[in-house]
């Protein structure tokens, strides 16, 4: 296998059930590109973990699933002879190895010299920023020393996919946030198929080329970041992934009728529907010179902007990003504009 | 006045607990007297003498070695089959390794004697294995394996033996080497705790080993009834003289062993 710049790798029909009955993941079919960073997002329980797993070879899929690398079928090849790099969410570090012997295991398993492990370990601690390590135990490491480590072994020998089991969600959330930046320059890097696991939606944004949004073991929308961020295809992707206003109302001919006014969307037709707004997409004006109004409910200034809510506009009370400038205090009536195009119908309405 | 009544509360406990260790330590202490006493029923005015202890080793050595041998034989085989048990037991899970770890269980709760008669209606037919020491070295197996089980799997359920596992083999460890660099390094406390009980076990077990054994079969334990039944007194204590000096240092370099080991994976 081409292992420089991983491989292909398709998800076929994949499904799995538990001994107990309990339904996992529903049939999944899903191509990742080489090189490709994919990442599954979802809530607890929703098969992302599973999903990963299965490709691993940590699981098998239901009868009928493959998995295909480079085409080739691997679903009866055990993990062992995959040749996948994974990090665990929890490390798996190797308490009686030093932080060397750890990286370098699967060298050893492949019969390198010592020569050829020790040069491959001094490249990846350089890599990964941990010199100086690498003959101390693992207990004596702290979380984000012990993560860079787990990436670092997992990259040793060069496998064909890196998978990622939500590895940065054991660290504090300053950490969490510069290990993702380094974590995706390293990706970038390595140029290496990579399928990450996580929760965490800025996580997702930051390291996916796409992402797969799942939900109770199916498939809710596959896409870039932007496609997921700006055109969710339900509501729960709009839900899950940032702050969003849901707007359910009737749509007449090209305007949204709403308690507070109306506002102007690129819809023809008649009918009920659900709209999403992202919460910086609507802009504050003079009730004057707008079409819809509001009253501020509530104003949170986070310093970088201030975050409103508006009551009387729309069926819900709607959460405003504005300006941090933006004079404005609770009780006042404000006008309120959004550019048609930010405006998103749902389907499932 | 509180001071003084601290003192006196400490000085009572100190002189209780002073007493309870005389009362478990004096009998022990008389016993290997009695070993080196010329006659015990005039005392220590007879004088000393270790012809007694000359004795128990030239009646007794034969015993003395087979009993190390089926110790450590017992370890052996507790070690070869319990540790991968132990191991294959936690990663499988679910009621069916539940149901073999009761199992492997039972000779705990099931009396010596009645485990003994078992095997001697099971296998007495087979008339060589039942005059070997293979046979004792059988019951032993079967009554120290739980503590190796148990103590193994102890240290797995404590360190998450299972993902460590999986952090191995998607490295591309086989199951094998998997087992031989990750598991039992890392089981390491836990194989030593079940070693020492095993051993210690094995070179005390007394019920089972009476019903099982032969003239020709006996060990350590049974030869001290044996001389206790049969023999001037001041041979028995002799015995015991000896049993302890045979035990006492194996133990105490284990226990050291052990809480080495111990002390560096704590650290951790």
């Amino acid at each position: 296998m081409n292992t420089t710049q991983g491989v292909t790798v398709r998800v076929e029909n994949c499904a799995k059930t538990f001994a107990d009955g309990t339904r996992a993941l529903d049939p999944v079919t899903l191509d990742v590109a080489r090189g490709e960073t994919l990442v599954f997002l979802g809530p607890s329980g929703c098969g992302k973990t599973t999903m990963l797993r299965i490709i691993a070879g940590l699981e098998k899929p239901d009868s009928g699933g493959r998995v295909l690398f480079n085409a080739q079928d691997v679903t009866r090849i055990p993990i062992e002879r995959r040749n996948v790099g994974m990090v665990f969410q929890s490390y798996a570090l190797f308490p009686n190895m030093n932080v060397a012997q750890n990286i370098a295991y699967s060298l050893a398993l492949r019969g390198a010299g010592k020569a050829e492990r020790d040069s491959r370990v001094a490249e990846l601690v350089a890599l990964t920023g941990i010199e100086g390590l690498e003959n101390r135990n693992i207990d004596q490491l702290s979380g984000g020393q012990r993560q860079r480590v787990a990436l670092a072994r997992a990259v040793a020998m060069r496998p064909s996919v890196l998978l990622l089991d939500e590895p940065l969600t054991a660290l504090d959330a300053a950490l969490r946030e510069r290990l993702r930046g380094e974590l995706d320059r390293l990706l970038r890097t390595l140029g290496i198929t990579t399928i990450y696991v996580t929760h965490d939606q800025s996580e997702a944004m930051t390291l996916g080329d796409r992402i797969v949004v799942m939900r109770k073991g199916a498939i809710a929308q596959v896409g870039s970041p932007r496609d997921i961020y700006f055109k969710p295809a339900s509501r729960f992707v709009a839900e899950f992934i940032g702050a969003a206003n849901i707007i359910d109302a009737v749509s007449d001919n090209g305007v949204l009728v709403l308690p507070g006014g109306r506002l102007a969307v690129d819809k023809t037709g008649h009918g009920q529907v659900a709209a999403m707004i992202r919460p910086e997409s609507i802009g504050i004006i003079s009730p004057e010179a707008a079409f819809l109004v509001g009253r501020v409910a509530s104003v949170s200034f986070t310093g970088d902007r201030q975050r409103l809510v508006v009551d009387g506009a729309s069926d819900k009370p709607l959460i405003v990003d504005a300006s941090n400038t933006l004079a404005v205090k609770i009780g006042d009536t404000v006008g309120l504009t959004v550019a048609p195009s930010a405006i998103q119908f749902l389907q499932g309405a | 006045m509180t001071n003084l009544r601290n003192r006196l509360i400490f000085s009572g406990q100190f002189v209780f607990t002073l007493l309870v260790a005389a009362f478990l330590i004096v009998p022990a202490l008389l016993s290997m007297l009695a070993g080196v006493t010329v006659n015990y029923f005039t005392g220590i005015r007879s004088g000393l003498t270790l012809q007694w202890v000359i004795q128990v080793w030239e009646l007794y050595a034969d015993t003395i070695a087979r009993s190390f041998v089926i110790a450590l034989a017992a370890l052996a085989v507790t070690l070869v089959v319990g540790v991968p048990a132990a191991y294959a037991l936690h990663v499988r899970g679910g009621r069916f390794a539940r149901i073999v770890e009761e199992i492997i269980t039972l000779p705990l709760a099931v009396p010596g004697l009645a485990i003994a008669l078992a095997l001697l209606l099971t296998y007495g037919g087979f008339s060589d294995f039942r005059r070997s020491w293979l046979f004792i070295l059988a019951g032993h197996v079967v009554f120290t394996m739980p503590f190796m089980v148990r103590s193994v799997m102890a240290v797995f359920s404590a360190i998450d033996v299972k993902t460590l596992d999986e952090g191995a083999a998607s490295l591309g460890a086989s199951p094998w080497r998997r087992f031989r660099d990750v598991i039992v390094p890392n089981a390491k406390p836990g194989i030593l705790a079940g070693s020492l009980m095993v051993v210690t076990l094995s070179l005390g077990e007394f019920n089972l080993t009476w019903m099982l054994h032969t003239p020709l079969t006996k060990t350590l334990p049974v030869g001290l009834a044996d001389s206790y039944a049969s023999m001037r007194l001041e041979v028995a204590s002799a015995y015991t003289l000896v049993f302890f000096v045979m035990i006492i240092p194996l133990l105490v370099a284990m226990q050291i062993y052990a809480d080495s080991c111990g002390r560096k994976t704590a650290r951790r």
